[in-house]
């Protein structure tokens, strides 16, 4: 009952969103509104409000007959079936970036957990590696891809975009696996102790499920930040096939076929909704693990 | 008590290392990366073309520092606009999903939405909404990007208060707006402060990439992606030192910010 | 406790033997001794109490006998042995005040948890699960979770999972202190029953001078600061413990004795808190 009551509150937000799009459309003024600008120099001043003309907000209906007709005219397949395909590429790649990124975050988590040292040591350097936007060279990585590719090992384009997935995926998991294999009760550690268990049947016995309500929203963190190094490595590398090519070359024809850009835009909210979706399913797999949530 | 605590002090003494350790370990990993970085590329140069030793980088980033700097400027400035915006706009929303819950209700499963999506791939959108050559669109994605967390931890922390400080006000015939004052503001403060220390990251990261979905020609991605593709390899890295800087000065400031504020009221 | 029978074929070997055992803990305001001077022994089978007020070092004492931290003078010998080795020979069964279970695991695989761990095959661990279940009266909760038992029956599967091993000796921190005072009564008739049953020692530490007369042979007083053995008390009140020991005179005689030498202690502030 709880549940189908937040359903609706949700389908409510987006209706709102939907209606103050076109809201806004009808009532905003066509060119926007732009404070500062000097006569006869475009781009200059700064714009509040954006322009609502057609090319600038088509209409919700235009975006959405736009997904049914042909990606780019003649026998090309409509929109829709284009955006998943593309989506589905890039989904493809940005899970083997996740999968790298877990493994290398679990084994991180690990050895942090398992070696004081090792945490001091590296944990400063991995939180700062975040705050530092090392995605900004993503285009770099592309072009050692190439020049090892040259060199004989192969090495395609979609590798270095899993691989730039995979270093914003790998963060969250070694944070959140740190935290939940040192969150059992000092308690639980006397009681393995006292039943002389080791580092590894102390590791699967407590370490591993306690730290389940920690893995699995940094899963889906990591889910997340996959998807999002994967889009951004495709457009700065120039990869196509995958969404975020498409979307850059549907802006370009933005001012003739405005609709066009929302497919793929659409496609990328789907894509990281699929995404995130997809750790919770097995978040409800280890439901079990999750009960000492409820009684902490 | 004092036993409590002394035992406590003899389990973390039991890895048998000084606390000077904790903050010589980073220096030591930081020193042994730069040393086979050095060793790799400058000593045994077994490095692809792309990766330049640090000493070059240094030497590009000290000639060019001019114009290194115009574009981390403007770089900087898209994620502080974006990171002031969005987390005014995400006070202001949290503030109102916390006074009622059909707001909550409306907004929870589109800030969950909004958490998973590629922002940035609204990028081209607002640049066609406002207009290519303008940094808005970029200013934009920085903006949401920031509002995420902020809207998350404000909103947590203004339901964060304690029953028995509720009732110990209530008890003393305090009024809403005192109470708001004196109890809610301060609990929810330092949660505004982790908010936005999540979010300065975020909105540097967001106004970078944003640049390679298009809009005006400048900004410290748009030089990365240019120097890169052109082969200047040393060039690029100088540019994403460039970006660290960014990155870490954000990062720093709203820790500083987040320690302070932290230290004054203890949850 | 009687004298040793001499057809008796095994000579009983003391379950724990304490001589000069102290323990310091290093801070950094300097060493603090938490323990000093402790000459204790536990026959097999009987059952002694630790009790005095916070900081007097019962706690402590326990987490020696149990080698979760190690002495720092003295000689410990479990059975015989050095504690560390009768605990990685699994000669104890531990409880804690927090019954500490693992939340995920059903009061099955939360009894059979130490079994697991020492390869004891499937077959006889259920084996042994439903004897213990039946031994604590939780038959009929095998199958539910912690987070859906009251907290003294949380408590009673953390006793059957310390009993799991037959161990010949039980090793109890407060275990009853964080119930409410008639679940509190209900379980150490319990306690009483089970321990009578197996036949095994008990350490067991309370700061509830009824409760640690109405369960022990003996009741052993301590004092902090440092701390240390002040006084050890026979009960006398024999093997059966029936709730009508409760209103006996003899029962209310050694409360008394026992608060006097609490009290007697000579320690400033001993009863802070």
């Amino acid at each position: 009952m709880r549940r189908w009551t937040a359903v609706a509150w949700g389908a409510a937000g987006i209706l709102a969103v939907a209606v103050a799009w076109e809201l806004y459309k009808f009532l905003g003024p066509a060119d926007g509104f732009v404070v500062g600008a000097i006569a006869g120099e475009t781009g200059s001043g700064v714009m509040l409000l954006p322009r609502t003309h057609d090319r600038a907000m088509p209409h919700l209906w235009d975006m959405v007959a736009r997904l049914f007709e042909s990606t780019s005219g003649g026998d090309t397949p409509p929109l829709i079936v284009s955006v998943a395909s593309a989506a589905l590429l890039t989904l493809g790649i940005a899970a083997v970036g996740w999968l790298i990124g877990v493994a290398v975050g679990m084994l991180l988590g690990l050895a942090m957990q398992r070696w004081r040292l090792v945490e001091w040591g590296l944990l400063p350097w991995i939180v700062v590696s975040q705050t530092v936007p090392l995605i900004a060279f993503a285009p770099v990585v592309n072009v050692i891809g190439n020049q090892i590719d040259r060199g004989g090992f192969p090495w395609p384009q979609w590798v270095s975009v899993a691989v730039i997935a995979s270093y914003l995926a790998f963060f969250p998991v070694a944070i959140g696996a740190l935290k939940g294999l040192g969150s059992p009760d000092r308690i639980h550690l006397d009681l393995m102790r006292s039943y002389a268990a080791g580092y590894r049947s102390t590791l699967l016995r407590l370490r591993l499920p306690a730290a389940v309500p920690y893995l699995l929203p940094a899963l889906r963190l990591a889910a997340a930040n996959a998807v999002v190094g994967a889009v951004v490595a495709e457009v700065s590398i120039g990869m196509r096939g995958g969404i975020g090519r498409m979307l850059i070359q549907l802006a370009g024809q933005g001012s003739s076929d405005p609709a066009a850009p929302w497919g793929p835009t659409f496609g990328s909210i789907a894509l990281g909704l699929v995404a995130a979706g997809s750790v919770a399913l097995v978040g409800l797999g280890l439901r079990r693990y999750r009960r000492g949530e409820a009684t902490a | 008590m004092t036993l409590r605590h002394s035992r406590e002090a003899a389990y973390s003494g039991q890895a048998g290392l000084p606390t000077w350790v904790r903050f010589a370990a980073p220096v030591v990993v930081g020193i042994l990366l730069i040393a086979l970085w050095v060793l790799v590329v400058d000593v045994l140069k077994i490095a692809p073309r792309m990766v330049p030793g640090p000493a070059a980088i240094g030497t590009e980033l000290a000639l060019r520092i001019g114009i290194i700097r115009d574009d981390m400027l403007i770089t900087g400035a898209n994620a502080f606009i974006g990171l002031l915006a969005g987390a005014l706009l995400g006070i202001v929303l949290a503030g109102f999903a916390a006074a009622a819950r059909p707001i909550d209700g409306m907004f929870a499963p589109l800030v969950a939405a909004l958490a998973v999506v590629p922002i940035v791939a609204l990028t081209p959108i607002l640049n066609t909404m406002f207009g290519a050559s303008s940094q808005f669109g970029r200013q934009a994605v920085a903006a949401i990007a920031a509002f995420i967390p902020v809207y998350i931890n404000v909103l947590r922390g203004l339901r964060q208060t304690r029953p028995v400080h509720r009732d110990l006000l209530r008890a003393s015939g305090a009024t809403g707006w005192q109470t708001f004052r004196k109890l809610t503001l301060p609990t929810a403060l330092p949660y505004l402060l982790t908010g936005v220390r999540i979010a300065a990251s975020l909105a540097v990261i967001s106004a970078l990439v944003a640049e390679y979905f298009g809009g005006p020609a400048d900004g410290i991605g748009t030089a990365i992606a240019t120097y890169a593709k052109s082969g200047r390899a040393a060039l690029a890295w100088a540019y994403v030192a460039g970006a660290i800087a960014i990155g870490l000065l954000f990062f720093l400031v709203t820790s500083l910010l987040e320690r302070l504020v932290t230290r004054r009221s203890p949850v | 406790m009687t004298a040793i029978d001499t057809a008796t074929t095994t000579p009983t070997i003391p379950a724990v033997k304490a001589s000069g055992v102290g323990k310091t803990f290093p801070t950094k305001g300097g060493d603090v001794v938490a323990l000093t001077g402790v000459e204790l022994e536990v026959a097999a089978g009987e059952f002694v109490s630790l009790i005095g007020p916070s900081g007097c070092g019962k706690s402590t004492l326990l987490r020696l006998i149990a080698d979760l931290d190690e002495a720092s003078t003295g000689i410990l010998e479990i059975f015989g042995k050095p504690a560390r080795k009768a605990r990685l020979d699994q000669d104890y069964g531990i409880a804690f005040q927090q019954s500490g279970l693992l939340p995920w695991r059903s009061v099955g695989a939360n009894i059979a948890l130490p079994l697991e761990l020492h390869g004891v095959s499937a077959a006889d661990r259920s084996a042994r699960v439903s004897e213990l279940a039946e031994l604590v009266g939780l038959t009929d909760f095998v199958d539910r979770y912690p987070d859906q038992l009251s907290g003294g029956m949380q408590q009673r599967v953390a006793i059957a999972r310390a009993l799991a091993e037959h161990p010949r000796l039980l090793l109890m921190d407060e275990p009853f202190g964080a119930l409410d005072e008639m679940t509190r009564e209900y379980l150490q008739s319990e306690l009483a029953r089970i321990a009578a049953e197996t036949g095994a020692a008990v350490v067991f530490v309370t700061h509830s001078i009824p409760e640690a007369v109405f369960l022990s042979d003996r009741v052993v007083v301590m004092s902090p600061r440092p701390g240390r053995i002040t006084d050890v008390i026979e009960t006398g009140l024999g093997t059966n413990r029936a709730e009508a020991l409760r209103e006996s005179p003899e029962y209310f005689a050694k409360v008394t004795e026992v608060r006097e030498a609490l009290h007697g202690a000579p320690v400033e502030r001993a009863n802070e808190r």
